[in-house]
């Protein structure tokens, strides 16, 4: 019973992993650049939030409805002042420069708030624990519950969002051909400044999910960013409801790595990590959608 | 080809430039002056030149990775790191200490021929982040070996035998030894037909492909030396530091510091990560007690870098003087008085000069 528990949460911490995950896999899509401060930025939401908590009494969540268009804001400054101009010195710049700037906020996070760790938590009166129980073993958080919910608005948004409105099918177009784009009258740089003002808001949102599910500290960054390529990479990059399954796979994993030895969170979060990859890059392409995919092939 | 005259000299292609002799016999003659080292510097002046070595092997071996080899990767700290526990478990199972610091970097060098074949399929940021988890996956495994104990760590205590003073000499003999030979197979390799391969690779390399360079192979060559030598930093590391934290060891500073070094001083040039490492020391010498804002700096220099000078000082020095100081590449020496015409194309534009020098790589 103990296993399906930790198989219960594992899924439930899948939700957070792919709103993590679902900036990163989107930017990947659309501009097929990594952005390395990805993690970094999270962090960064989750001390504004913390800091709007503690220090002005309001709620998280209107906190983040407060500082969602301030990180649309800071996306769009981030594509148009740094990786436009760094995607032009080919595909390795931008990873370089996206991480002088990840270490950049790390420490001036550090610099601005200590070493303590910290949590949205008490600021959520009930929230933080309260729980359904499904069986005498088996809880679900409200929270945890609410987070996945959370993901799976997020991803069906942006699917709804790429397929049925112009700058959508705007931001699709120019994955596929930049320069063709502007042939047809639309502003390729204009619409991937869109993308990564979206992409940051998702940032800000899972940002704000870490701060209230678990704790934080400057140097939290560069977890989530591996988390979130993880996941990625797991459910396919570029694909979004393969990002979800590669959240999932990647909670799964860990939570019952968790259950086998303390040290096994992460290790099993890894090994998933490369088994998926050698089994993508060795037999098929396409991450966990395309492994699906190839499975009812041939079970068909 | 109307103007062509048969008989005008025609444009020799020279490698040993007159500056490239002196500076090539200039950089044997330091390394030379280096080697007396222990005889006549102060122990400090000792540790903080071994220290610089083990710099200048870092950004060497990033700079193969990354600006030949077209491999950016943020978990280099992971060979780091394995160098440093190689040589831990080789001296504990009974290895003299001094011989498992290169036999770990070699033993590192092996074990990176199979992750070669696995990670290289990765692409750009795939392969960066791909190697920066590989690092976290090595960090957590060595925590697990019960010798290390976790974060605690442990320390190389076969090396307290020796005498400060030797083992002071020693490691820096050992270390400039290391730079030195690393620096001179990277300086083969780019002059071997494999060098060649590995440019074209670095500017093109769908390119490189199309005129039958093997890509693949090529990078695992510039993969694994480039293990094999942070392996070697790694040990030489542990041997100055003596105590071994994994966390110290597979930190991403590393890579931090590896990445600033190389972009200040040049990506892609033989001489730039040379001048990084200096800069990189000269820095941290000055600024390295101011802790955080000192990391903030680094971070924005490599950011500034990367956006406004992507090619470092090295390369727009070498760009706008024309200047190379070692002769890794090919200059093309065309006579006075030769008719536009008869010039490559990449001469006919410049000014009419004595000397037109091209570039071996036009970007």
């Amino acid at each position: 019973m103990i296993w399906v528990n930790q198989i219960v949460q594992g899924l439930l911490l899948g939700g957070y992993y792919a709103l993590i995950a679902c900036g990163l896999s989107f930017m990947y899509g659309v501009m097929r650049i990594i952005n390395i401060a990805h993690g970094s930025f999270a962090i960064l939401a989750a001390f504004a939030l913390w800091e709007l908590s503690s220090r002005f009494a309001i709620s998280p969540f209107a906190g983040l409805a407060a500082i969602l268009p301030l990180l649309a804001m800071v996306g769009w400054i981030l594509q148009r002042a740094v990786l436009d101009r760094s995607a032009r010195g080919g595909t390795l710049v931008p990873i370089l420069s996206t991480f002088g700037l990840a270490i950049m906020i790390d420490n001036l996070l550090f610099q601005q708030f200590g070493a303590d760790t910290r949590s949205l938590a008490p600021y959520l009166d009930t929230l933080s624990y309260d729980s359904w129980s499904l069986t005498d073993d088996i809880y679900i958080g409200k929270l945890a519950a609410m987070i996945f919910a959370a993901a799976v608005v997020l991803l069906g948004g942006l699917q709804l969002f790429l397929g049925h409105t112009q700058l959508g099918r705007s931001i699709r177009a120019t994955a596929a051909d930049p320069d063709t784009v502007g042939l047809i009258g639309v502003n390729a740089k204009r619409v991937n400044a869109a993308a990564a003002a979206i992409a940051m808001v998702t940032v800000g949102v899972a940002g704000a999910f870490l701060a209230m599910r678990a704790t934080f500290n400057p140097y939290a960054g560069p977890l989530q960013l591996i988390f979130a390529f993880e996941a990625a990479v797991i459910g396919g990059a570029g694909s979004l409801w393969g990002t979800l399954g590669g959240g999932i796979v990647l909670g799964v994993a860990q939570s019952i790595g968790a259950q086998i030895d303390p040290q096994g969170f992460l290790i099993a979060g890894h090994l998933v990590f490369f088994v998926v990859l050698f089994a993508r890059l060795y037999a098929g392409n396409g991450g966990f959608a395309g492994a699906m995919r190839n499975l009812r092939r041939r079970l068909v | 080809m109307s103007g062509w005259n048969p008989l005008a000299p025609l444009p020799a292609v020279e490698r040993w430039t007159p500056l490239a002799k002196v500076s090539a016999a200039a950089g044997v003659a330091l390394l030379v002056l280096l080697a007396l080292g222990p005889l006549i510097l102060n122990a400090n002046l000792l540790d903080k030149l071994t220290t610089l070595f083990i710099y200048v092997i870092l950004a060497l071996m990033w700079n193969a990775l990354a600006g030949y080899g077209g491999l950016v990767s943020i978990g280099q700290q992971a060979f780091f790191g394995l160098g440093a526990y190689g040589a831990i478990r080789l001296a504990d199972a009974g290895v003299n200490v001094y011989l498992s610091l290169v036999a770990s970097a070699l033993l590192v060098g092996l074990v990176a021929q199979p992750v070669s074949a696995f990670m290289l399929r990765l692409k750009a940021g795939e392969f960066a982040i791909g190697m920066w988890v590989l690092a976290e996956l090595a960090h957590l495994l060595v925590n697990l070996d019960k010798l290390v104990q976790g974060e605690t760590g442990t320390s190389l205590i076969a090396l307290t035998a020796y005498q400060a003073d030797s083992r002071r000499a020693t490691i820096y003999w050992l270390a400039l030894a290391a730079m030195a030979v690393l620096s001179g197979i990277v300086f083969a390799l780019l002059r071997s037909r494999t060098g060649a391969a590995i440019q074209a690779i670095r500017d093109d390399e769908e390119a490189a492909a199309a005129v039958g360079v093997r890509v693949l192979g090529t990078k695992r060559i510039i993969f694994i030396l480039a293990a094999t030598g942070t392996a070697m930093a790694g040990a030489l590391w542990l041997a100055t530091a003596i105590s071994f934290q994994p966390k110290t060891y597979f930190g991403v500073q590393w890579t931090a510091y590896m990445i600033f070094m190389v972009l200040v001083g040049g990506l892609g040039t033989f001489e730039g990560p040379l001048l990084g490492a200096v800069i990189f020391f000269t820095i941290e010498a000055w600024f390295g007690g101011s802790g955080v804002w000192y990391l903030v700096g680094l971070g924005g220099t490599a950011l500034a870098f990367s956006l406004l000078l992507p090619r470092g000082i090295w390369g727009a020095v070498e760009r706008r003087l024309s200047l190379r100081l070692l002769p890794v590449g090919y200059h093309l020496k065309v006579p006075l008085g030769i008719p536009e015409s008869n010039m490559t194309e990449g001469a006919s534009g410049q000014a009419p000069s004595a000397v037109a020098e091209i570039p071996p790589v036009e970007r």
